[in-house]
């Protein structure tokens, strides 16, 4: 990433493992549990999460200091929920199917602590450029960890990979079962634990 | 600290601003989704009459096009159960080499918390189900949401709409598993646990909805129609 300065790849790349949203700030767990049944859903989940916050902390760096300091979470907050809004609309025009099975998660990603917390956190104290870099960072953190969950979830709970069959028929025949636990919430809290306890254990991050 | 009027005026171009972009995109993206949503409904006609027969099969939407203008023949009823171009009511007819082999209608009414829409397909008997589908709801996902799972629909599949001495009774959701030594078995489903309520409201509307078709499944079961 030559065209990109240190700094720049450092706001891009920490939140994907050193700083990620989810295994170190605990952000954004509701969502992560929610649609990480199958991978196809986590995927579009992500490209959705992906438009919201990059534009959300561009949108909100350019103007940031315009915006009275007084109502500054409300119009953070609206112009987060314009953005979802949006990315639902084109859901449901482009993707029908997958956007009915992320029912009301696509909307909530407006109350997802990920996109306020970096719009306050980041976005009101940096440029536009820098901004869209954390927020572009940030979800493909979020995404990182729900793409891997759901496809552990999808490997053990349907015994498969966006919906492609891996588990060859003669396993089943040979008494092998999906694990149904995996895909229901609490076989997606055991992996989530899992992976927070193997990632805070190599980045060596311990709790303040 | 900036003045009340900056705040106002500030606000309010945000919110002017975001209003227009919002009424821009869902206005310029209606007519594709309404093109989803008829695909939809036309994909869960289909599924609740039993087509295609492997219910993990997914169809394209050209597939989907032609299977309902080869095989649905949609015909209006009125209340007496007779077909009449003027009737109210709509039946979507699968047609198996020019005999009827099935009959889909439209089921919808209060869940929990939203409206819930499907279709319920009754055997060319007039009197077993053959299949349902619910195609949109807003409720829980996980718990009542999962009225639109197989494992939930299927249960329905081969289930009576009405008793021994002919009267219509609809099929109920019970709490639970139903008791297999029930006399009524025939006429119960399983329950979802955890959404209790949503399977209320689903007795609730698809007795409403049987009811109203029952002249029409009268005259079927009579050899009428």
């Amino acid at each position: 990433m030559g065209f990109l300065s240190k700094k720049s790849q450092q706001v891009l790349t920490d939140p994907l493992i050193s700083n990620n949203p989810i295994a170190i700030q605990i952000l954004g767990i509701c969502s992560a549990l929610a649609v990480t049944v199958k991978m196809d859903t986590a995927v579009v989940m992500t490209l959705a999460v992906m438009f919201v916050l990059s534009l959300s902390n561009t949108v909100i760096a350019a103007i940031r200091k315009l915006i009275p300091n007084r109502v500054r979470i409300i119009v953070q907050l609206t112009i987060i929920a314009s953005l979802v809004i949006i990315a639902d609309q084109l859901l449901r025009a482009y993707m029908y199917d997958i956007s009915k099975q992320l029912s009301v998660f696509v909307g909530l990603i407006i109350t997802n602590c990920i996109v306020m917390g970096r719009a306050e956190a980041f976005a009101m104290q940096n440029p536009p450029g820098k901004a869209f870099l954390d927020g572009l960072g940030n979800a493909m953190g979020y995404g990182l960890i729900l793409i891997t969950v759901s496809f552990f979830r999808e490997v053990f709970g349907s015994g498969s990979v966006f919906g492609f069959q891996v588990i060859p028929q003669a396993w089943y025949n040979a008494g092998y079962s999906n694990a149904g636990l995996f895909v229901l919430s609490p076989g997606a809290f055991i992996i989530l634990g899992l992976f927070i306890w193997a990632q805070r254990s190599l980045t060596k991050f311990e709790e303040a | 600290m900036r003045s009340n009027l900056y705040v106002l005026g500030f606000m309010s171009s945000v919110t002017i601003i975001l209003g227009i972009l919002l009424s821009l995109a869902a206005t310029s993206l209606k007519e594709k989704q309404d093109l989803n949503i008829q695909l939809d409904i036309k994909k869960n006609i289909l599924r609740s009459l039993g087509i295609p027969k492997d219910r993990s099969q997914k169809l394209s939407p050209d597939e989907v096009h032609t299977l309902f203008d080869e095989k649905i023949k949609t015909i209006r009823i009125n209340e007496q159960g007779e077909e009449d171009p003027q009737g109210k009511l709509t039946v979507y007819v699968k047609m198996e080499n020019g005999k009827p082999d099935g009959y889909a209608i439209p089921v919808s009414g209060k869940g929990l918390w939203s409206t819930i829409y499907g279709y319920l397909a009754i055997e060319p008997d007039g009197e077993t189900v053959k299949g349902i589908t619910f195609y949109k709801h807003g409720e829980t996902p996980g718990l009542g949401g999962e009225i639109e799972k197989d494992w939930f629909t299927s249960n329905f599949v081969g289930k009576q709409i009405v008793d021994k001495n002919g009267k219509t009774v609809g099929i109920h959701i019970v709490k639970g598993k139903v008791n297999p030594n029930d006399k009524d078995a025939a006429h119960k489903v399983d329950g979802i646990s955890g959404a209790t309520m949503t399977g209320k409201g689903v007795t609730r509307f698809l007795e409403k909805d049987i009811l109203m078709y029952a002249p029409f499944f009268q005259r079927i079961r009579a050899g009428v129609n």
